[in-house]
């Protein structure tokens, strides 16, 4: 465990959640990131704005991070494609067909005391681990 | 304007906590969800710390009549535990594991210039497209 990092992780955990009380408190908006997402170009209400504004956001606050502590986040290199872009499209599917991913369920829907989305994490968390085991142990790829 | 400029500055807050807990490195993901490997419970504690604050601060806030900026709370009263909400989140957990991002930071990881950022946005925008018009079909 000489990756772990528990304070760096905690404090990035807090602000996430501070992040999305405001945006619950000031806009009424829940901060799940795959609705989000979904909603600039496939929004019922056709309210694109305040959801481009957000991941603008999202993006501008990895470049302020970055600008003032340089390479403490460097990007990957050479991970075999398919597997981003099999795993993007099934994030993409999945995430619509069970109504949020890792933020809109697993932080924002447990503060509601949703039982839907304490089972959602629980089950996305059992099968990313399975996947992962897969791939790296019992295939070999991308150790 | 106010209320885009609170959405502008939620997102940076969001961005800079997914920095600083370094969910936009892929491996560190992975090697959360890697428990028979060198595990790495970082993830855990990004969960703890994001939960200890909105378990406190959603009840609160969700006991006023309307939000400060807006008509109303955009909060799902759905309650069924149902096939698609069980299926759906197996699927996206394959998928997060076999590329090591959620949404969040696939999003963010546009701000590192990041070719994987692409690939990820692109192909998670494929899924939502296929879903929403050939599963769905709304």
């Amino acid at each position: 465990m000489e990756n772990f990092t528990p304070y760096t992780a905690t404090a990035g955990g807090v602000l996430i959640g501070i992040s999305v009380t405001l945006l619950l408190l000031f806009n009424g908006r829940i901060g799940g990131i795959s609705g989000i997402m979904n909603g600039v170009f496939f929004s019922a209400h056709k309210d694109p704005v305040w959801r481009l504004i957000f991941l603008t956001g999202l993006v501008l606050g990895v470049v302020l991070f970055q600008w003032l502590v340089p390479g403490f986040n460097v990007t990957r290199q050479a991970y075999p494609l398919p597997l981003l872009l099999m795993g993007g499209f099934l994030i993409g599917v999945g995430t619509r067909m069970g109504s949020g991913c890792t933020s809109g369920h697993g932080i924002c829907g447990i503060a509601t005391r949703s039982l839907r989305s304490v089972l959602a994490t629980l089950t996305f968390m059992a099968t990313g681990m399975v996947t992962v085991y897969i791939i790296r142990h019992s295939m070999g790829l991308a150790a | 304007m106010k209320q885009n400029f609170m959405v502008l500055l939620c997102g940076v807050i969001f961005g800079i906590g997914l920095s600083l807990s370094q969910m936009i490195n892929p491996n560190k993901v992975l090697d959360f969800l890697d428990i028979s490997g060198n595990w790495d419970p970082s993830l855990l504690f990004v969960m703890i710390g994001a939960l200890a604050v909105t378990l406190v601060s959603f009840k609160w806030v969700l006991k006023r009549p309307v939000p400060l900026l807006a008509e109303r709370f955009h909060v799902s009263n759905n309650a069924s535990v149902d096939k698609p909400l069980l299926l759906g989140a197996a699927i996206f957990g394959i998928g997060w594991g076999m590329s090591g991002y959620c949404p969040g930071p696939a999003v963010g990881s546009l701000g590192l210039l990041s070719m994987e950022a692409l690939f990820m946005v692109a192909s998670i925008y494929t899924g939502f497209f296929a879903y929403n018009w050939l599963l769905a079909r709304k």
